[in-house]
């Protein structure tokens, strides 16, 4: 401001003057607080500090300990190699490496249509004053914070047994997962949409383009980047959870690589490492230790490419 | 539109219907496509309930509801078997209170410092450090508990780890850190909502910056900082994995942080393994335990709902 009038005249050096003494006054003012409020603030200050490093240092410390517990048994027999009771040494997560992958196959190919789509229909066409509308929101969002074991009781009395019958399958354990992560990704997916601007669907429309197509060829690919990094961080969230799985039939000591319908049982990388965890034998805490190494390299790496993605196509409007 | 234009080429003064000429079938198609994804949601939640509440009610017709609500003595699968959940019910209240108690001051002094001390650069490195950790799969934090911070644990402090290596402070600690995320994120963003103006006039009236963190933005962002820390509450009661490994499996009625406890979820997690039978009491058993804590969660999450509309409908 005061440079731009800068150039006018006597008045605004003596505006900028004032300002500077001002504030010349103030810092001076708010240094000479009294010495018990100062000592006070910096205590604080220094709590906080205290409180954020143990924060970071927890979390250092979980990597950190499963690398040193895990560096022993890491090898590419953890890749090829099956669960073995006899060696522990040479047990590895192949099984339950291909489960996860099955499994999180399963999750996308359900997830992505219906959470996109549960999102498109709240954002675009629910009219929020309708009770419906507003039910199926509160639906939505008090479905995220069902705890993961009751979508494992779920999936057990309404996909496995009951109406869906499907048996203890890989199938009926995607389709379990899909719903656990089904509201991460309508929230998301709500955010990214909401985030395109209304002139833009605006425009659209004043040039006769109908509903759809406004939405299918502008709203949805300014949307997409945000959709992508909410479907990735709903897969990875997907990748990390045993407890339902535990309910619907993933056991642990699958020496075969399952497949999506087969009937005599598949594992997961969470269940294996919990399973392994679970045992008292120090071999087989050290295999969970570097499973659970590989399990974050893979979430790490889901998580960058998340982050990468939303800062490189994120759109200034 | 084009209804629009022919109007006023012809110069006819009768206003003509802005609706489209054809009826559009696929359009509305596509919208009830799109409005059954969305029903998904409430369909999934019908089916939740049903699936717990049918086995519940078999199970209530054998159990009774006051010997489930208020016995003292949790041991279903012996013979004679007992139902009472209250040990079960303590064990979960036991290990999510540890947890609290470490979550609540790491998270709040954490959201206090983002939000009222950092730079933006230091925000914008920090924040994401920390909600790595929301990110971090249960079982590695409960493997976390068991490996390391039980052993630890109990060589420092022997009367939190009375029956090695399982423990119920233990399993709060790992918990906690499971948790701090969620507090420190949520109520980091109640406080930036709060209008700088708030800050301004309390620094005009010469308030030092500790002061206007305690005094002016936490009150004033109190009911989004109450919701991070019931959503918090909800997650630890649900917890399942930790627990598992660390709290141990003996029904305990008590909130001793070294003694060994069961909670709702690890009985579920323990019991449901696959090859129970349809219909036997165990089976109910899981069901009936199951809505209960269906029902602690869905309270809470419904109040840390309505406290977080209630923040956004005053500052946005």
């Amino acid at each position: 401001m005061a440079g731009s009038i800068g150039g006018i005249g006597g008045g605004s050096e003596r505006t900028r003057l004032a300002s500077a003494g001002a504030k010349a006054v103030t810092i001076d003012q708010l240094n000479n607080q009294p010495r018990g409020d100062r000592l006070k603030g910096n205590i604080f200050l220094a709590l906080l500090l205290l409180a954020l490093t143990i924060a970071l240092a927890g979390l250092a410390a979980i990597i950190i300990q499963a690398a040193v517990k895990g560096a022993p048994a890491f090898g590419t027999q953890l890749i090829t190699n099956g669960p073995s009771t006899l060696n522990p040494d040479e047990s590895g997560f192949r099984p339950a490496l291909i489960g996860t992958l099955y499994l999180i196959l399963g999750v996308i190919l359900l997830v992505v249509p219906l959470g996109v789509g549960a999102a498109l229909y709240l954002e675009e066409y629910a009219d929020g004053d309708r009770w419906w509308n507003r039910l199926i929101e509160l639906n939505v969002q008090n479905l995220a914070g069902v705890p993961s074991i009751i979508y494992g009781i779920l999936g057990l009395a309404f996909i496995v047994r009951g109406p869906l019958d499907m048996g203890f399958i890989l199938a009926a354990g995607s389709m379990t997962l899909a719903l656990l992560v089904l509201p991460t990704v309508i929230l998301a997916g709500r955010e990214a949409i909401r985030a395109v601007p209304p002139s833009i669907r605006e425009g659209s429309l004043a040039l006769g383009a109908t509903e759809w197509q406004t939405i299918r060829k502008q709203v949805l690919p300014a949307a997409i980047p945000g959709v992508v990094t909410g479907v990735i961080l709903a897969i990875s969230r997907a990748v990390g959870e045993t407890a339902p799985l535990l309910l619907v039939g993933a056991a642990a000591f699958v020496t075969f690589n399952p497949t999506f319908f087969g009937d005599d049982g598949y594992s997961a990388l969470p269940v294996m490492i919990f399973n392994y965890a679970a045992r008292p034998q120090d071999e087989f805490r050290v295999i969970a230790a570097a499973g659970v190494i590989l399990m974050l390299i893979v979430l790490l790496a889901m998580n960058s490419f998340a982050v990468w993605l939303r800062n490189r196509y994120e759109q200034q409007w | 539109m084009k209804e629009v234009l022919g109007a006023s080429g012809s110069g006819a003064a009768t206003p003509r219907s802005l609706e489209a000429p054809s009826p559009r079938y696929g359009e509305k198609l596509i919208k009830g496509l799109l409005g059954m994804c969305a029903l998904l949601s409430v369909v999934t939640t019908t089916a939740i309930v049903i699936s717990l509440l049918l086995p519940t009610f078999d199970f209530f017709g054998k159990v009774g509801l006051t010997e489930f609500l208020f016995g003292t003595d949790w041991a279903p699968t012996f013979q004679p078997a007992s139902f009472g959940v209250l040990p079960i019910v303590v064990g979960t209240l036991s290990t999510s209170l540890w947890g609290m108690c470490f979550a609540v001051p790491i998270g709040l002094a954490s959201a206090i410092w983002l939000s009222e001390y950092a730079s933006p650069r230091q925000r914008k490195v920090v924040k994401p450090v920390i909600e790595v950790l929301a990110g971090i799969p249960t079982v590695a934090i409960g493997i976390f508990g068991l490996v390391f911070l039980s052993p630890l644990i109990e060589d420092v402090l022997p009367f939190m780890v009375k029956v090695p290596p399982f423990s119920a402070g233990v399993a709060g600690l790992a918990i906690g850190l499971m948790l701090v995320p969620i507090i420190a994120s949520i109520s980091d963003d109640a406080m930036r909502s709060v209008p700088g103006g708030l800050r301004e006039a309390a620094y005009g009236l010469g308030s030092t910056r500790m002061k206007v963190a305690t005094r002016v933005v936490f009150p004033a962002a109190i009911s989004g900082i109450i919701a991070s820390l019931v959503l918090a509450g909800s997650r630890a009661v649900g917890e399942t994995m930790v627990v598992l490994l660390v709290a141990g499996a003996s029904p305990n009625l008590s909130f001793d942080p070294g003694l060994s406890v069961l909670t709702m979820t690890a009985f579920i997690g323990q019991t449901a393994t696959g090859d129970i039978s349809t219909g036997s009491i165990t089976y109910d058993t899981i069901f009936a335990v199951g809505t209960l804590l269906f029902v602690m969660t869905l309270v809470m999450n419904m109040f840390a709902i309505r406290l977080v509309r209630k923040y956004r409908e005053v500052y946005e």
